[in-house]
């Protein structure tokens, strides 16, 4: 575990005088060696990683560097607001810089996989509390006192006993002359002693926001610089034949049209294209259509939705496939079970769709690049640069982060920023923004892979689950599956039965596949709460009532291959209870829950990921083929104390509607040979306020470490829906988004 | 052709093609960058500014037709009696997430108030489904309106919250 790794901390002397305090932390030795043991990372690791940089001015000003980019998950202001709970100072004193990309200094600097939260909660704490020790020691000092007869409060130092007291900025120089604490000996508050922790505190940037300031990646200026677009293949994975830039060229506005051969990386290099650059960016966009580009599309033929459903369709049939996981005698247990259920289930492409398009500004001057990148990997992206550009040394490369308008994950690739380098390099000493319009951003993204089940399981003449077996047909090349199209072997009721087999058959794609908002999970809990509603069905239960039968007694399973999460049943339990609770199942005060033909029901589904535990209730109701969501209830535990209750219901609110918008809109990206059907919001929908249901949520609160909440109240609201459609009508919905067949 | 535009109290001459939309003028031409990009084909509202009070989106509005008229955007809305109210009630709620559709938002709801004082439940819903929030903060979007209209905060899309604002 994180909090298990050690910290070790830094004082210095600020320029202007004050206490700067770094604190270090060990880089895993896992990480390590995933990225190799070398380059930058290697650097971090012989000193640990910069996980918190604290400093008080004179003027008792703390800042606070936020290392990880901010997209909108709120981490940006609730990780300063640990730092400033153990200096224990006002937040008004507090100030939060954006820190550029530096791995060798901070380590990985990456927002994703809700792992902000767990992997600071310790170290900043850490840090905020060795602060506030070197502070009342340099008072002691000055004062000639004993420290313990010291006390601080809103970031001043008081002696009680002679009625003396100071800010901190005053002893900030004093206290950068001390040695620091070691890291784990400082004491830290006690819960019930928090008073910035548990607060409800706004985003540190929403003045600037509301001003309209410029703040995200698409708003950086630079003197002389020109605006860009980069022509791509409409195909994935095409290739440049030729172009006729002299026709682009004479374009008004424009004022260069450059070529470039990508690196044949298709999926996550630089592909083939052609950059116009303009003095506005509409007129680069509106130069596109004089570029009449010839592309090479062979390598694209053939990649279609419909021959995707056809290849699965034949392989679900086949059976077989790669065995993920066996547990027990899968086929002789569905051999003697009493009852069997089998169904298939599938769920399309999905496209990520940030409001803010994937843009980059770059500069390329005296052999070295300098880049302005709402990225949520700013780390890799630097050395994916310095390698395409060919440049001697990782510091020839700055990318100072922007703030994202959006990222669900879209933004842990850097595609964009390779373009916007490559483009640069071929105009020294130009600034370039590049932006992507609407079009390329669908078209080109790193979509959410469509997946195909087939299920069955097999209950005992108790109605107990007995076995479960699911072949799974995703995207990759034998055994190995694309990015984001993998199976999560602890998927319930893995662990949780004792025969089970999860199966996989791959078949190739020239999409470029990625990590959506809860990668895996977000489509997986779909299909499994979906068909173990249909399994409790057939046993005469309901799903919560299936699902804490097969819970049990109260122990934490270990992962799966040792690698991984442990999962507790008795957390599970508890989000199960409250959302029964809050959402008043049992006594069901709305609808006619489990009477199929009501117009309207309750639905229910648990999942847990990302470190989270959530249970979710939905009320939705059926008229004309349409559905309404009226009240979705959420019971969620990530551990002790939720750190700040505006960014974490922000986080849930939005989670939730979300998962709607990807059942109900009509999400689904479709392909021709290569070629993305939808390009904008007509045709690829967001979820818009009438969707909006009331939101309910419960917070449970564990003796853990707390953990993040950007993904892991997604997934379960999807099922909860599709049960609830099912409740209300009895229609199964097996396939996503949903489709209400005509009464 | 030059083109000159009343932009927050200013006058502006800038030398552009007529149809070069408005959005691009603002951000590119004169650096207010506090308009937004988001479709392009006014399907998100991100871009919206007001021309002589009403919304409109920039994206698709060509500076040929733009005229005389006096443009607001977000970077003057503040100055504006309902903006100062719905930037206040935007900030003690926390609406946002991001923050890239938020601007638009903000023009949509002030353009909705100085003609509806106080909207209904529905009439919210119904004028500002035409701005995206792809962070989906569309309760706190609703309750910060209703605060700025100095209605009672809820609405059927809200639920209780956190309001001990440090």
């Amino acid at each position: 575990m994180w909090s298990e790794r050690r910290t070790f901390l830094k004082a210095s002397l600020l320029a202007g005088g004050g206490l700067a305090l770094e604190a270090f932390t060990a880089v895993p030795a896992r990480a390590l060696a995933a990225a190799g043991g070398a380059g930058a990372l290697a650097t971090a690791a012989a000193h640990g990683e910069l996980t918190a940089f604290v400093s008080i001015a004179p003027d008792g000003i703390v800042t606070i560097t936020a290392k990880n980019p901010d997209m909108g998950q709120g981490t940006k202001t609730s990780l300063p607001m640990m730092v400033a709970e153990e200096l224990d100072c006002d937040w008004a004193q507090v100030r939060i810089v954006q820190a550029d990309a530096d791995t060798a200094r901070y380590g990985f600097q990456m927002a994703g996989g809700s792992m902000s939260t767990p992997t600071s909660w310790m170290p900043m704490r850490q840090t905020g509390a060795a602060a506030r020790a070197m502070l009342l020691q340099a008072a002691a000092q000055q004062w000639s006192v004993p420290v313990a007869g010291l006390t601080t409060s809103s970031g001043r130092i008081t002696h009680a006993a002679s009625g003396r007291s100071c800010g901190y900025g005053e002893v900030a120089s004093a206290a950068a002359q001390l040695a620091p604490p070691a890291a784990e000996s400082v004491p830290l508050k006690q819960p019930g002693e928090f008073k910035i922790i548990g607060r409800a505190i706004a985003g540190i940037d929403g003045p600037r926001v509301l001003r309209g300031e410029p703040l995200f990646g698409i708003d950086t200026r630079l003197p002389g610089m020109l605006y860009a677009v980069y022509e791509v293949a409409p195909a994935h994975g095409g290739r440049l034949v030729k172009a006729n830039i002299e026709a682009a060229k004479r374009a008004p506005g424009v004022r260069h049209v450059v070529p470039i051969i990508g690196d044949g990386n298709a999926d996550s290099g630089l592909a083939d294209g052609v950059a116009i650059v303009a003095t506005h960016w509409w007129l680069a966009n509106e130069a596109r259509a004089k570029l009449d580009v010839q592309w090479d599309l062979a390598r694209a033929k053939g990649h279609s939705t419909e021959a995707y459903r056809a290849r699965a369709s034949e392989a679900l049939a086949k059976g077989g496939g790669h065995e993920l996981r066996r547990d027990g005698d899968p086929d002789a247990a569905l051999a003697s079970a009493a009852t069997r259920v089998s169904a298939r289930y599938d769920y399309p492409f999905v496209a990520h769709a940030a409001l803010e398009p994937q843009n980059c500004t770059a500069l390329f001057k005296d052999g070295k690049v300098e880049i302005w990148a709402p990225t949520q990997s700013p780390g890799p992206g630097r050395e994916l640069t310095q390698k395409l550009l060919g440049l001697p040394a990782l510091e020839d490369v700055t990318v100072h982060v922007m703030r994202s308008g959006g990222g669900f994950g879209r933004r842990l690739m850097n595609d964009y920023m390779l373009q916007a380098a490559a483009i640069a390099k071929a105009l020294p000493g130009t600034p370039i923004q590049l932006i992507w319009s609407r079009e390329d951003d669908i078209r080109r993204d790193y979509f959410r892979p469509a997946g195909w089940h087939a299920l069955e399981a097999g209950l005992d003449a108790e109605g107990r689950l007995i076995a479960f077996t699911d072949h799974f047909v995703t995207f990759g090349q034998g055994e190995n599956t694309a990015r984001g199209a993998n199976f999560t072997l602890t998927m319930p009721p893995a662990d949780l039965i004792p025969n089970l087999r999860f199966t996989q058959t791959t078949m190739p794609t020239v999409l470029t596949t990625g990590w959506l908002r809860a990668p895996g999970s977000n489509a997986l809990c779909f299909m499994s709460q979906g068909f173990l509603d249909e399994v409790a069905h057939a046993a005469g239960k309901d799903l919560p009532a299936l699902m804490l039968e097969l819970l049990g007694e109260p122990r934490v399973i270990p992962p799966f291959g040792g690698r991984g999460v442990p999962f507790d049943t008795a957390r599970a339990r508890a989000v199960i209870e409250k959302v029964l609770e809050t959402s008043q199942w049992r006594t069901g005060a709305t609808g006619a829950r489990g009477a199929a033909g009501a117009a309207r029901a309750k639905g229910f589904a648990f999942y847990f990921c990302h470190r989270g535990y959530f249970a979710e209730v939905v009320d939705a109701s059926v008229a004309d083929r349409a559905v309404t969501v009226h009240k979705v209830w959420v019971a969620g535990d990530v551990g002790s104390h939720i750190i700040n209750p505006f960014g974490a219901e922000n986080q849930v609110r939005g989670s939730i509607i979300d998962g709607l918008a990807q059942a109900l809109v009509g999400q689904a990206i479709d392909v021709v040979d290569g070629v993305v059907q939808q390009s904008n919001f007509h045709d690829f929908p967001l979820a818009r306020m009438p969707i909006t249901p009331a939101i309910d949520i419960a917070w449970v609160h564990s003796d853990h470490p707390p953990t993040g909440l950007g993904e892991p109240s997604l997934p379960p609201v999807i099922p909860a829906l599709t049960n609830a459609i099912y409740a209300a009508t009895g229609t199964r919905i097996r396939s996503l988004p949903v489709k209400l067949p005509a009464a | 052709m030059t083109y000159r535009l009343h932009i927050n109290g200013q006058v502006h001459a800038i030398d552009v093609p007529g149809e070069m939309p408005l959005l691009w003028v603002l951000r590119d031409s004169l650096g207010l960058v506090g308009t937004k990009y988001g479709c392009g084909m006014a399907l998100c509202g991100a871009c919206t500014v007001h021309v002589d009070g009403v919304p409109q989106r920039s994206c698709r509005l060509p500076v040929s037709s733009v005229g005389d008229s006096e443009i607001t955007t977000i970077e003057h809305i503040g100055s504006t009696e309902i903006g100062a109210r719905l930037q206040k009630a935007w900030l003690d709620t926390d609406v946002m997430q991001c923050g890239y559709c938020q601007a638009g938002q903000i023009m949509s709801a002030a353009a909705m108030l100085a003609v509806t004082p106080k909207p209904s439940h529905a009439e919210i819903r119904a004028t500002m489904a035409g701005n995206i929030c792809r962070c989906a903060c569309y309760n706190r979007i609703e309750n910060a309106i209703r605060i700025a209209a100095g209605l009672e905060p809820g609405g059927e899309s809200h639920d209780k919250e956190h309001t001990d604002v440090v």
